[in-house]
């Protein structure tokens, strides 16, 4: 690498040789007009707006600093009447295309421009081409390019038909310096929309991620459409984008395993009379959550869709829980959230909230304290199950509003609540693979879908597979004080395990007579540890007695006698119901 | 010329099967009659109860006794046998678990008597005349064993030294029994002189057996044919394999039909029958109870399936006594 100096407007510094003079002013903080110009493309050299004077040797040149590479010894200029008298000669043309571009304007002004010499032109593509090098350079859809020459030029999609080759990433928009490009409006509105996921394709998937590090979205990531764009890894400084990186399955050998593989919330379309999905401000609490977020979509503001903000929220309990049609579980966690949106909306937007609850369970350290706050607060609360919401108005002050239809049960009668927006407390449920993770690790379900502890009281983390824990709303529905503090205990266990480096077997487990054992295989599906196995060379079942429960299934499924049970032989048995019946 | 070791061989209750198994034997029955002294023999001997009474006892070196004890005449002979016999030999399934004629336990003396004197169209004379024990037609006094409510093994009439299963038995397993106790080489009292493992061990079609078997329909013989190679239970055919001893060399699944279980369960099998129903149950495809109804109900005969052989040795033994059948 060479370095060489270079003097801009009086302040002395060095560069790499050849560096666009453009890149060196920016870094020193000289400002140099641009249009055409934009990093992550090639320089064009075509708007001129950068001219300045260079001065080398005894030469003086006017240059334009985007595609000027540097050299040593040289001296610029940026301001000198010359550069400017030039500067505004083009801006006179520009203008005399694109009179009524405000940025062209707003660079006229500074350069003394009332009146354009040429007149102002009804145009508002300056042909600078930037979205035509996005497209082919960056993007690599090339669904855009130059037509016609001379005065007649303009930019456009080849015979002006709709190009299958976009994409719609909208980077024409973004770059294009005059905003001569827009979307479409449907293409605008899905943009516009809030999501609840990522925004881009590249993303950390949770600010508490581990490992802390982005991933990309194959599905999304313009890459792997047109293989191009690399954007990201261009502007990675610590260079530590890799395209090429490929899905790998990793085996690891561990001693033990801690299963937390949580919950999913229940799909308030399954509790259709709240009319989720039909009435775009029916909202879940998770949405809300994401809206009160300070770096989310919203910025922290509570809004409509419309983007207004609300007057009034409703905020409804018991979402798929505590409901035979749904989930007859209480959640344990949506009371307390609900609580802390009912804060959150009221502080952030002014809105009157209402709570609709069939018990308040506040039942936590500082929980029932909070509960008395928003009561103090102001927050209305309305004990009853809300029998459905819609925007049927039957005076004019429901009109335009959602109206919930709730039996009051303290106050004795059926009300109708107006709000503006209405938020579904949605509990917890089993993930929808929990039925194949359990068989994975030869746990049990309870009937709801939640894995099953050895023992509610004296084994909370342990499972019927020694060496497999669960931790969090895997096992059940809580919230994170509870999560956290069974976590540690099942990080315990887990330690405990290793630390010991062996395992204690219960003694009374099946064991298989390979002298006898037919290698029928009835035994083997029946297992539900997955403990026996058949040997294709022995052609006999094999039990792996480290993996045996004593369940005894095997031993009553074995037709002939070679599946056997420490402890509970045929023999014992029959003598054990010998001694019962000849008392 | 030392004197021979004695044979007897008995029939009780059963078909001749096991008579014909010991031809079967065929030129090998000749080292066998070189070899031994047969003292009785009805099937191919004239020999009279008397002789074998004027026996001193302990005099027979082996008595091999076929067929269930079902009346008062075949429990004198076998406990008369026993006195006089060294050894004695359950021989076939019938005096291994009491056999086919076994199955008449799902009905008692009473019953069976409506059945063949009084209910069956092709009676000839009176119907509803019953065989007495004793009667005097035109003054001469006649007597017939006593017909009893319930057919039993061997060995829950006698003491029985060893088991030779099937129906018939093997003649393998006969040479090698015989050939076992002329040479002494005896195993522990009580054996069943046939290898201890189940019949899907040699079964030519083991290797077709899924991983996992899933019956969601049960087929019969009488209704479907099988695919000759590939395996019963696999199949949806009813195939007691599984639960019943090895050693009769698969004549039936070579001739295309599923096991019966006449080699009887493994040792210390209390229960056959239930110890396939047990398996058999894990198999079942349906997971309600209306489904698995359904399923068994395409089984006719449960117990003549499950229990052909064994019903007289099983845990119930029989039908409870005065039950309606």
């Amino acid at each position: 690498m060479k370095l060489v100096k270079v003097t801009i407007d009086g302040i002395r510094t060095e560069a790499e040789d050849r560096t666009p003079l453009v890149q060196v002013a920016q870094k020193i903080g000289v400002k140099i007009p641009t249009l055409c110009h934009h990093p992550l493309v090639e320089p064009y050299g075509v708007c001129r707006i950068c001219t300045v004077e260079v001065h080398m040797r005894g030469r003086v040149r006017l240059v334009t600093a985007c595609n000027y590479p540097v050299t040593d010894g040289i001296e610029v200029f940026t301001q000198t009447d010359r550069v400017r008298r030039t500067r505004k000669l083009i801006l006179e043309w520009l203008l005399a295309r694109c009179g009524h571009v405000p940025l062209l304007n707003t660079l006229a002004a500074e350069y003394g421009i009332t009146e354009p010499r040429f007149g102002r032109g009804d145009d508002t593509c300056i042909l600078c081409g930037l979205c035509v090098r996005v497209c082919s350079d960056v993007v690599g859809a090339h669904a855009l390019g130059f037509f016609n020459r001379g005065t007649t030029r303009y930019v456009g999609t080849p015979y002006d038909e709709p190009s299958d080759r976009c994409i719609a990433c909208g980077a024409c928009v973004e770059v294009c310096p005059t905003g001569c490009i827009t979307m479409d409006d449907e293409v605008e509105q899905i943009r516009g929309e809030l999501p609840l996921g990522p925004m881009t394709a590249i993303y950390i998937p949770t600010m508490q991620a581990v490992p802390h590090q982005p991933v990309i979205d194959y599905d999304s990531c313009i890459h792997f459409k047109t293989d191009a764009c690399r954007v990201c890894a261009a502007v990675c400084e610590a260079k530590a984008i890799d395209h090429g990186q490929q899905d790998r399955r990793e085996e690891i050998q561990v001693g033990s395993i801690i299963v937390a593989t949580g919950f999913q919330p229940v799909d308030p379309q399954k509790v259709p009379q709240y009319g989720f999905g039909r009435y775009p401000n029916v909202v879940t609490a998770l949405q809300v959550e994401h809206m009160v977020n300070a770096s989310g979509p919203t910025n922290g503001q509570v809004l409509l869709k419309d983007g207004s903000r609300p007057q009034s929220v409703g905020i409804i309990h018991c979402v798929g829980s505590r409901d035979k049609n749904t989930h007859e579980y209480c959640s344990r966690v949506c009371c307390m959230y609900s609580l802390k949106l009912a804060h959150l909306v009221h502080e952030r937007s002014g809105a009157k909230v209402y709570n609709f609850y069939i018990d308040m369970r506040s039942a936590g350290k500082g929980y029932e304290e909070f509960y008395n706050h928003l009561l103090e607060e102001g927050c209305e609360f309305i004990r009853g199950r809300v029998a459905e919401v819609s925007d049927w108005a039957v005076t004019p002050a429901e009109q335009g509003k959602l109206v919930i239809r709730v039996e009051d049960t303290l106050a004795g009668l059926v009300r109708r609540i107006p709000v503006d927006m209405v938020v579904l407390s949605t509990g917890l449920e089993a993930r929808e693979d929990a039925d194949e993770v359990r068989r994975l690790f030869n746990m049990s379900c309870s009937s709801e879908g939640w894995f099953l502890e050895r023992h509610p009281k004296l084994a909370p983390v342990s499972t019927f597979t020694d060496g497999v824990f669960i931790a969090g709303c895997a096992q059940g529905p809580k919230d994170i004080p509870d999560t956290v503090a069974q976590a540690g205990a099942a990080a315990a266990e887990a330690l405990a395990l290793i630390d010991t480096g062996q395992v204690e077997l219960e003694a009374y487990t099946a064991w298989i007579d390979e002298e006898r054992c037919s290698g029928c295989q009835i035994c083997v599906p029946l297992c539900p540890f997955s403990a026996i196995e058949f040997s294709r060379e022995k052609k006999v079942s094999t039990l792996n007695e480290a993996l045996c429960k004593g369940c005894g299934t095997c031993v009553a499924a074995c037709p002939s006698h070679a599946a056997q049970q420490h402890h509970f032989t045929d023999a014992q048995i029959m003598t054990e119901i010998e001694g019962v019946l000849v008392r | 010329m030392a004197e021979k070791p004695k044979v007897a061989f008995y029939w009780c209750a059963s078909c001749g099967g096991c008579e014909e198994a010991v031809v079967d034997l065929e030129e090998q029955i000749l080292k066998v009659v070189d070899a031994v002294d047969i003292v009785l023999w009805p099937v191919a001997l004239d020999f009279k109860r008397r002789d074998i009474e004027a026996m001193p006892d302990q005099s027979i070196a082996v008595a091999f006794i076929n067929g269930g004890i079902r009346m008062s005449e075949q429990e004198e002979w076998v406990h008369m046998l026993r006195k006089k016999a060294r050894i004695v030999v359950a021989f076939g399934a019938c005096a291994h678990l009491g056999g086919i004629p076994g199955l008449a336990n799902l009905a008692d003396r009473r019953r069976i008597f409506d059945t063949v004197y009084r209910e069956v169209p092709t009676q000839e004379g009176q119907p509803g005349t019953f065989p007495q024990e004793s009667s005097e037609p035109d003054g001469n006094r006649l007597a017939l064993p006593a017909f009893w409510d319930e057919v039993k093994a061997l060995d829950q009439v006698i003491d029985v030294d060893y088991y030779l299963p099937g129906c018939a038995p093997p003649p393998k397993l006969i040479w090698g029994a015989i050939e076992a106790i002329l040479t002494g080489a005896l195993p522990p009292k009580g054996a069943v002189l046939s290898p201890n493992k189940a019949c899907c061990d040699d079964c030519p079609r083991k290797d077709s057996k899924p991983d996992k078997i899933e019956l969601t329909e049960i087929k019969r013989p009488a209704t479907h044919v099988a695919d000759p190679d590939l395996c019963f239970l696999a199949q949806g055919f009813v195939c007691l394999g599984p639960a019943t001893r090895s050693g009769c060399g698969n004549p039936c699944i070579e001739g295309n039909m599923p096991c019966r279980g006449c080699m009887g369960p493994m040792d210390d099998v209390f229960d056959q029958g239930a110890k396939f129903l047990s398996a058999f149950a894990s198999i079942l495809a349906p997971k309600t109870e209306a489904e698995i109804d359904r399923l068994l109900d395409q089984i006719p005969d449960p117990v003549g399936t499950f229990y052909r052989f064994s019903l007289p040795k099983s845990l119930l033994h029989r039908r409870r006594p005065g039950a309606t059948v």
